[in-house]
């Protein structure tokens, strides 16, 4: 009889354990409920004829909301940098990928956080009902942007007549349905930028909506199952964690309510400063990011990245004079008449550099030095000697860009035009596209154009691999290990004195050498002295 | 007949477990240095660390013990009869001639042995220790104040003593061998005892060791 008793506590307590466990484990549980069914709200019953109409709604409880948006660089796409004092965001800054959004708007800006934006010369519209709150906060995974919409969902059925075509969403019934937001929801822009999945940041992309614990140990269900705002701490909308200016080195440590800036954009602000349980592995996070070592690779989730565009051979059209498509043995894009060509990466390692966490743009004004390509988009700051840099896993992005050798800068690229053929994905002629693109821009140009080459360095920050999964010392401590390109410190087993080394083996061997030249010596010598 | 105890046991632990500890970190070390991969660029900097701490603590424990045994008299420098053995390494040896330094209890080391021994333990060991130890806490720098310290000097100096002992080490290991036979030199580091058959008991030998022809009176250099 006292065995059943003990069995019973004994399987009570394990009932009460697991019940504990899953309580901390599952997403679910873990988000805190909701003190307001926005299925019951009046005002968000509908129906809906636009997605202004949306947010009129939704501001009428959350009267701040649009103010605090249209203040982030999600609505303004412009950021003053404190320290370089280069005006960048996305309104200003070209890339290498498509180039620049102005001119090319209402494809651009339909990943705006907004409606209508349709010129970047003006800044975008002012009007608390032009931002978009659905793209953020839809829970359904059924609201979707026109590609060309300016911000726009789609209102009406694109094609009656195919009835496999996506059909518009429900604008009430996901205004009813919205929530904090997800995966999904900073993916729609985030993992497509640059024109398709996966293809700007090769550390973040589709497969990471749910991703094996393997890819990513805080985004996988099986790990901590997080959710992008989870790291990236939002207060008033606006949400931490800058490429512009990074935290390269978070000194701060755990982020202590109350006593710090409530960031989580690190690592260090949930890890702490001394996070390995080997001193000499804690010795390295002064000089070494975790990312270095926690991220072997990225675009490991099955999704490509893309790794060169060259925009110089874009506008060859097939022999029945139309567009052409062709796909490398992966499936990958090789060529596009209205883009060029491409290479793409997966699994691929990423390139280490001094990172203090500044980032200087090349910008439309400034001047290149086309004897020396290729031209680096953005240039990075930080060295070994700064205390405040440390070394950083960076996608390397190379290709081709128009820009006018005369002048030395780089072109403004006009690809899309919803409604006339000056743009290049019309008219396949550059000199027509470069015309009215500089012309819409108000930008210089001689006239001539030209490609030059270019690279740009995207941080490695997201697909953190398992612990067991990081890179091996020898990895970068080898005489051609990752770390080659970083010769402004002494790094144990890459570098050696070659003097030294000759001298010391040399020595070593001279005395082995004469060791068993002296030794044959007393042998031969002690045989003849027997024979006589 | 047992012979004389020449080595005595805590001197022969010390000896082999000295001498297992250096090729374990010239092995180690060389692959820190890059030299080649064998165990994997972390584990062998782990258990080079670990190893270099064991021979910290067994250095810690010779000296104490050449101190209290008044050992340490045995390393120092003579010039008295090095001539001679030198003279037997170029030439004696091939001409048959005996060897001109007879191990005692008190004097374990002939001339050119004390002045390399004492090379090993006052240039090379502690070269090697201390350029090891700053490579080790190198984080400590600052806090240190050595902010200006450099780790590729600092690493060249630990390189440079391990090629210095490399060379020490195979010097040593065949100098080994000149014994009255090969191994004759090699069995009493192990046993402890001088084979009787190759020489009769010296307990009251001059502590500068003993020769063929009559021994000299002692060095006054040594003798206390």
């Amino acid at each position: 009889m006292n065995r059943t008793v003990t069995r019973r506590i004994l399987w009570g307590l394990v009932a009460a354990m697991l019940g504990l466990a899953s309580s901390t484990t599952t997403a679910l549980e873990r988000t805190s409920p909701s003190t307001a069914d926005h299925e019951r709200f009046k005002a968000l019953q509908g129906p809906f004829a636009s997605g202004p109409k949306v947010t009129e709604a939704c501001l009428k409880c959350h009267t701040e909301a649009a103010d605090q948006l249209q203040a982030s660089i999600h609505w303004t796409w412009e950021y003053l940098h404190p320290e370089t004092r280069q005006l960048l965001g996305k309104r200003h800054v070209v890339n290498s990928f498509c180039g620049s959004v102005a001119s090319n708007e209402p494809f651009c800006t339909s990943c705006h956080t907004g409606y209508g934006w349709k010129d970047m010369r003006e800044a975008p519209p002012v009007a608390g009902n032009r931002v978009d709150c659905l793209v953020c906060h839809d829970t359904t995974g059924d609201y979707w942007k026109s590609p060309t919409g300016a911000g726009h969902p789609v209102y009406d059925m694109l094609d009656l007549g195919d009835s496999s075509s996506r059909r518009p969403p429900d604008l009430a019934q996901i205004a009813r349905n919205i929530g904090p937001t997800n995966k999904q929801n900073c993916g729609s822009c985030h993992f497509y930028g640059g024109g398709g999945d996966g293809v700007k940041h090769g550390d973040l992309d589709s497969s990471l909506i749910d991703p094996s614990f393997s890819l990513d140990v805080h985004m996988s269900p099986e790990g901590a199952d997080f959710a992008c705002a989870d790291c990236h701490t939002t207060s008033a909308h606006s949400v931490s964690g800058s490429r512009y200016l990074a935290k390269a080195r978070d000194t701060q440590g755990i982020d202590v309510p109350g006593h710090t800036d409530f960031t989580r954009a690190s690592c260090e602000s949930c890890h702490g400063v001394e996070p390995h349980g080997s001193a000499k592995l804690n010795d390295h996070v002064d000089q070494v990011a975790c990312q270095s070592c926690h991220i072997p690779e990225f675009a490991r989730g099955g999704v490509a990245t893309k790794t060169w565009w060259d925009w110089s051979t874009a506008g060859r059209l097939g022999e029945d004079g139309k567009p052409l498509t062709i796909r490398d043995d992966d499936g990958n894009l090789e060529y596009l008449s209205t883009k060029g060509s491409f290479r793409h990466g997966e699994n691929v390692a990423p390139e280490y550099r001094w990172f203090d966490g500044q980032v200087r743009y090349t910008l439309r004004s400034d001047t290149l030095d086309d004897s020396r390509q290729p031209i680096e988009i953005n240039k990075l700051q930080g060295s070994h000697d700064d205390p405040n840099s440390r070394i950083w896993p960076f996608k390397i992005m190379q290709g081709k860009q128009p820009y006018d050798p005369v002048n030395q800068h780089l072109l403004v690229n006009h690809v899309y035009s919803a409604n006339n053929d000056t743009a290049l994905w019309t008219n396949f002629d550059w000199t027509k596209a470069l015309k009215a693109g500089t012309e819409y821009a108000d930008q210089p140009y001689s006239g001539e154009f030209a490609f030059v080459e270019t690279l740009m360095h995207w941080p490695i920050t997201h697909m953190v691999a398992p612990a067991k999964d990081a890179l091996r010392c020898s990895a970068c401590h080898a005489r051609e290990g990752r770390l080659a390109a970083l010769t402004d410190f002494y790094l144990p087993a890459r570098d050696r004195s070659i003097w030294l080394d000759r001298a010391g083996w040399s020595a070593a061997l001279l005395v082995l050498v004469g060791s068993l030249a002296h030794a044959g010596g007393r042998i031969l010598t002690r045989r003849r002295r027997k024979r006589s | 007949m047992k012979g004389v105890m020449i080595y005595k046991r805590f001197e022969r632990f010390w000896h082999w477990s000295q001498a297992a500890l250096i090729f374990f970190l010239m092995f180690t070390g060389f692959e820190i240095h890059g030299s080649y991969q064998a165990l994997g660029f972390g584990t062998a900097a782990r258990l080079h660390g670990l190893a270099a701490y064991m021979l910290i603590g067994l250095w810690i424990l010779a000296i104490f013990w050449h101190f209290t045994t008044g050992e340490w008299r045995q390393y120092i420098p003579t010039t008295n009869r090095l001539g001679a053995v030198i003279h037997y390494y170029l030439i004696g040896t091939f001409t048959g001639a005996e060897h001109p330094f007879r191990q005692t209890t008190r004097a374990k080391h002939n001339p050119l042995q004390r002045l390399a021994y004492l090379a090993f333990k006052l240039l090379i060991s502690p070269l090697i220790w201390i350029s090891g130890l700053l490579y080790l806490f190198y984080n400590q720098w600052p806090a240190w104040g050595l902010e200006e310290l450099s780790l590729g000097d600092v690493a060249l100096v630990h390189t440079a003593a391990a090629f210095a002992m490399l060379v020490f080490v195979i010097a040593h290991v065949y100098m080994a061998t000149m014994g009255k036979t090969v191994f004759s030199m090699i069995k009493p580091m192990i046993t402890g005892y001088e084979d009787a058959r190759e020489q009769p008991p010296a307990k009251d030998a001059s502590d500068q060791g003993s020769v063929e022809t009559p021994p000299r009176s002692a060095g006054g250099k040594t003798s206390t």
